[in-house]
């Protein structure tokens, strides 16, 4: 919404500063998102007049002039426009001055030879208009030397301000007025519109014409006819308003209405009595219908839109624009103003659909006044008789203003209750009647009517707002939440502690952490089991960005590919986000996922003189879940590793980490070729993925304290068995059997020598491993250390088929 | 000179001349060994008289202990001498670099650093941290909020929508983290100080806008908060956040269909160029949007307004930590660039507390 100073001075009685208005403004909740002052931008450009002209000696295009800017000696300006001659008055710019239409600072030029001095200025030069036939010419009784701002009148600060939807009364500037005046600014100046009284009965008709249930698209439409205006141009105080606020100036009919929109709040339209046939009726639209809009456009009418219409057909769409083929002209001679009421729900859809956005539109879907529908009317009626002429009708009025009555009970103390602010009842009754609201009744609860162009006001709350918008919450004391008894307890949930947990863990194991996008292509997402249609977006922004993740890898995916293009091909990257099984809140999960490229391993990447890093694999991707295990507070040597898992893996390389076959807690391995190849990066990348939610959380405990450590006295004795297996058994096979062996004694089984070769036949290995016996109570004598060998070499064999290597 | 102080000189002489250990062995054998000179001579005491014995006996075993003193020297030189030949020849070059540790490496992104942050700061005032589903409803979403029926925030070019189901629920991405007050209000009884940090979406995309970011929302609710609780936690929250003394801030009444009165913040701040600080200068900022509770979002939610009250603040994470650290570009955040990470990323053990410091 823009206004001028100026503007707002017709309404508001005040001597404030243009900076004190703004202030004010935002302090009230009009927040200001522009002031342009012209006399600050057009200052330096002033009136001068031109005392000779002659054709330039090299250019027949040029003239030569000499000016008298009222300043000194006259001054010599080179000009090609075709207008200047001696004696015109125009607008001048000396060097120095900047020039907004040309973006160009002037300076004393040499044109074609001849000196230029400044220049004189065509009106898009100076952002006026677009005209630049040739450069402005000012009514010879101008002051020469004054400022071209002030003769011009055109000294009026513009002010922008952004209206929330709640603040229709604000798109006028009646209503900022009457919030300046509340808030102390100035004194809100009289208005009473005095009703016109015509002579005869319009002949135009007006009726409202909605089946039942449909009538409060439009409950009342007023009109009248003028017969025997002249609508040439409107005059100039008004052409400079509509210009300053960012209107074309149309005509004067047409300039009157959207003078009244931006002054009032209230769209009117006007309709060229000669081009109607017939009476003019609101009613629904129907299917099949179209008018051509004053915008230049045809649109196709619905049943759902409110159209005003005649005999001939739709006239406009109702509180949102007029067409072309009734609008008025300079051959206008009778004109019908139009000031009805439209729903503002039914003319926001409307507006939607067509995609009109028009001032109409603007004030009617965020509610106009529905008590000002006579009074605009009338308001409208006075401007014509003043600037057309003509002979005014009786007003015709159908149906009835839907003005709702609303009184709000309002006890006092609610400002306190929710303001913190302690206000005297009669400060709090003054700001409401300054506002328009009416306060009747003493004591502790009064009884409040809402103004009806303030649709927004329905209960105790608003009234508080009203009172503390206007009395400033810069008066609101600053006042501590009490604290809690104590220290603050623990806030975080065991999730919550998890996620963090995580994060910190995976990065200290030389991962970097990622965030990336929610949602992405189809083709990705099916690739990782997603691709549901309840997870696909129905308006996505684009189809790279159009289903819901089912997993991180994808997005860490693409990520370790962009960096890979960036020169970086050793990336360790991980996320801890959220993953969608399904659209309900129980399908959404907290993942923890983390990828290794190239040779990104954890305890470096690249080549080094210590040795170089090899191809990250399923055993980093292994180590790195675990570590998140952990990191998380969980016990991973309760867990199963269990191998096979999720399409996207290799899969003769992929492991699956799990509390029984119901309980998964993820996966890990590395990334199935063809999956790459389809996502177009490049590998090898392995890596994990957690679900952090299906973690148990473990009972809490009563205490803090640990179990004593059992440590041993005595010295534990190590033995080493290589067992040759076949390929295909696993190594946990051989642990298990090994430790199940002697549980008593076998405190811990490694694995350290994993050999395939020439030694041995092909489709085995020897997987060496060391035994941790610990002695209990009393040294191990040879035969018992012996026994025991027996005992794990007989469990393994029969486990797993093994023979002790040779 | 004697046959024993001859022998006692050639024996040292030769212990002296001993060029490694293996040599001074040799003596050692020659002279102490089962068959050495001095295990001779002290053999031919058993062989003499008394008297001889009472002069031979402490000449021929101090001969012994003289030499074995001797050789022992000798012996611990040697040693010394060899540990230092080998550890010349260990030396290392302590200019060969090492590859750094994974502590050094791993990052964590700004996001996360900030929700720590916050978080922290909200702890400290006795707010906990709430969560709830990216994927919500209408009601949650916009009615419990008292968005009207036809706000345009309903509309698909604002919000992300999934396909209509058969009975015609239209579920969506949430616009903003105020889903998660309704969920919390309806499954927790007064009084209620939470924080919700998480993931927000709008369909937009352009320089300054992503179609997803972050958002934090607090919620007070009791039968006593008022507006100036609520510029209280905001006050503190922004000096502590941002590591300042003092911070101007600006309350202008703004509009939410959830809150009434609604106001929105500016933070006063100093601009240089594309520098923003907080804290300083004479410029304002805005910075977030908040309010008390709307009687029709609290009666919503089941409470009865004039029972119940209480507020909710609503601001970007992306945002707020663009302002503290500096980054130019929202859209970096999601783009997973290592060098941006490393650069804007925290090292996994900076972990945001309040007597550490939030950041150092």
């Amino acid at each position: 919404m823009k206004f001028t100073l100026s503007w707002l001075k017709d309404h508001l009685d005040t001597d404030a500063s243009l900076a004190d208005v703004v202030d004010a403004l935002t302090m009230v909740g009009l927040e200001v998102e522009g002031v342009v002052d012209p006399a600050e931008r057009l200052g330096a450009f002033t009136v001068a007049k031109v005392l000779t002209a002659e054709r330039h000696p090299n250019a027949d295009k040029l003239q030569v002039l000499t000016v008298d800017t009222g300043a000194g000696a006259p001054i010599q300006v080179v000009c090609g426009a075709p207008n200047a001659r001696a004696g015109l008055v125009g607008v001048f710019a000396p060097p120095g001055t900047y020039v907004p239409g040309i973006d160009t600072t002037l300076a004393v030029g040499v044109i074609r030879g001849v000196e230029s001095r400044g220049m004189m200025c065509s009106e898009r030069e100076l952002e006026l208009s677009d005209s630049h036939d040739g450069i402005i010419e000012l009514s010879p009784e101008a002051v020469v030397g004054a400022r071209y701002v002030d003769h011009a009148g055109l000294g009026d600060a513009v002010i922008e301000i952004a209206i929330t939807p709640n603040r229709p009364d604000c798109l006028g500037v009646r209503g900022i007025a009457r919030d300046l005046a509340a808030r102390g600014l100035g004194r809100l100046k009289d208005d009473t519109i005095k009703p016109v009284s015509g002579a005869y009965e319009s002949p135009v008709g007006i009726t409202l014409d909605f089946e039942p249930g449909r009538e409060s698209a439009c409950p009342v439409f007023a009109g009248r006819l003028v017969r025997g205006v002249t609508n040439g141009p409107s005059p100039e105080w008004l052409q400079r308003r509509l210009r300053a606020v960012g209107l074309r100036p149309i005509s004067t009919l047409v300039d009157i209405t959207n003078y009244i929109s931006y002054d009032r709040g209230r769209p009117l339209h006007v309709y060229d009595a000669a081009k109607l046939t017939g009476p003019i009726r609101a009613r629904m639209g129907r299917d099949g219908e179209s008018f051509a809009a004053l915008d230049g456009k045809t649109y196709a009418v619905d049943s759902e839109m409110t159209v005003i219409a005649d005999d001939a057909g739709v006239l406009g769409l109702g509180g949102i624009m007029g067409g072309e083929a009734s609008g008025v002209t300079a051959a206008t001679q009778d004109v019908v103003i139009e000031s009805a009421w439209f729903d503002p729900d039914r003319t926001a859809r409307t507006g939607r659909r067509t995609g009109i956005n028009s001032d109409a539109r603007y004030r009617f879907e965020r509610g106009v006044d529905p008590a000002f529908v006579l009074e605009g009317l009338e308001l409208a009626t006075h401007m014509v008789l003043e600037l057309c002429g003509g002979e005014p009708s009786r007003t015709t009025v159908a149906g009835v203003a839907p003005i709702v009555d609303r009184a709000i009970d309002f006890p006092l103390a609610e400002v306190k209750r929710l303001s913190g602010l302690d206000l005297p009842p009669a400060e709090i009754g003054a700001i409401l009647k300054m506002l328009g609201f009416w306060v009747s009744g003493m004591g502790d609860t009064v009884k409040v009517a809402v103004p009806s162009w303030r649709p927004d006001v329905h209960g105790k709350a608003d009234l508080v707002e009203e009172v503390v918008r206007i009395t400033g919450l810069d008066r609101v004391r600053t006042t501590p939440l009490p604290r809690g008894d104590g220290v603050t307890p623990r806030v975080l949930t065991p999730l919550q502690l998890r996620t963090r947990r995580v994060k910190r863990g995976l990065a200290a194991r030389g991962m970097v952490e990622a965030v990336t996008w929610s949602f992405l292509s189809k083709a990705q997402a099916e690739l990782f089991g997603g691709g549901a249609p309840a997870l696909s977006l129905a308006n996505p922004i684009s189809s790279e960005m159009s289903d819901m993740r089912p997993s991180l890898l994808p997005g860490l995916i693409a990520a370790a590919g962009r960096n890979a293009d960036r020169g970086q091909p050793d990336v360790a990257l991980f996320e801890v986000g959220q993953v969608f099984a399904g659209d309900r809140p129980e399908d959404q999960s907290i993942a923890a996922t983390g990828i290794r490229r190239g040779t990104a391993q954890s305890l470096g990447a690249g080549r080094h003189w210590s040795g170089n890093a090899a191809a990250a694999s399923l055993y980093d991707a292994k180590a790195d879940a675990l570590g998140a295990l952990e990191a998380a507070g969980f016990d991973t040597s309760k867990a199963q590793v269990v191998k096979g898992g999720p399409a996207w893996f290799h899969p003769g390389r992929v492991g699956t980490i799990q509390l029984g076959p119901k309980l998964v807690l993820g996966h890990f391995g590395e990334l199935h070729p063809a999956v790459l190849a389809a996502l177009d990066v490049g590998g090898p990348i392995a890596g994990f993925e957690l679900l952090l939610d299906r973690i148990p959380v473990p009972k809490a405990k009563a205490g803090r304290t640990r179990p004593p450590l059992p440590a041993a006295t005595l010295l534990p004795v190590k033995r080493d068995f290589a067992f040759v297996v076949p390929e295909a058994v696993e190594a946990a096979q051989i642990l298990r059997a090994a430790q199940g062996a002697a549980k008593q004694v076998v405190g811990g089984v490694e694995v350290f020598d994993v050999y395939r070769g020439e030694h041995l036949s092909a489709g085995s290995k020897s997987v060496a491993v060391e035994v941790t016996l610990v002695p209990q109570g009393k040294t191990f004598t040879d035969e018992e250390i012996e026994k025991i060998g027996a005992a794990i070499v007989a469990a393994v064999a029969k486990a797993t088929g093994a023979s002790l290597r040779g | 000179m004697t046959d024993l102080s001859r022998q006692e000189a050639e024996i040292l002489a030769a212990v002296a001349g001993a060029a490694d250990e293996a040599g001074l062995e040799a003596v050692r054998v020659a002279a102490l060994g089962k068959k050495g000179s001095v295990s001779e001579l002290l053999k031919s005491l058993g062989a003499m008289s008394p008297d001889e014995r009472k002069t031979a006996g402490p000449a021929i075993n101090g001969l012994k202990d003289k030499v074995g003193a001797a050789i022992a020297a000798r012996r611990e030189a040697l040693q010394a001498e060899a540990l230092a030949a080998r550890l010349a020849r260990e030396t290392l070059d302590v200019t060969l670099p090492v590859r750094p540790g994974p502590l050094e490496e791993g990052r964590i992104h700004p996001i996360s650093q900030v929700i720590d942050e916050i978080t922290a700061i909200f702890a400290d005032m006795g707010f906990s941290v709430a969560e709830g589903p990216d994927i919500e409803t209408d009601f949650y979403n916009f009615t419990a909020l008292n968005f009207p029926a036809d706000h345009p925030a309903r509309e698909m070019h604002d919000t992300f929508f999934f396909n209509p189901k058969p009975d015609g629920e239209r579920l969506l991405l949430r616009t903003h983290t105020s889903p998660v007050q309704i969920r919390t209000m309806m499954s927790v009884p007064p009084p209620i100080r939470v924080v919700c940090p998480g993931r927000t979406y709008r369909c937009d995309s352009d320089a300054t806008h992503t179609p997803m970011f972050h958002q934090i929302e607090g919620l007070v609710i009791d039968r006593s908060s008022h507006f100036g609780h609520l510029k209280w936690v905001l006050e503190s929250f922004l000096k502590a956040f941002f590591e300042v003394d003092e911070v101007k801030t600006r309350f202008r009444p703004s509009f939410f269909p959830f809150t009434e009165p609604s106001m929105e913040v500016d933070v006063g701040c100093a601009r240089s160029g594309s520098e923003i600080r907080i804290g300083e200068g004479d410029d304002w900022l805005e910075i977030l949007g908040c309010g008390m509770v709307h009687p029709n979002v609290i009666r919503a939610c089941g409470l009865d307004p004039d029972e119940f009250q209480g507020f909710a603040w609503g601001m970007g994470i992306d945002r707020i930590a663009m302002l503290k650290y500096g980054m130019p570009d929202l859209r970096a955040f999601f783009d997973a660039d290592v060098r941006w990470l490393k650069h804007y990323g925290f090292r996994p053990l900076d972990l945001p507390t309040l007597v550490g410091g939030l950041s150092s």
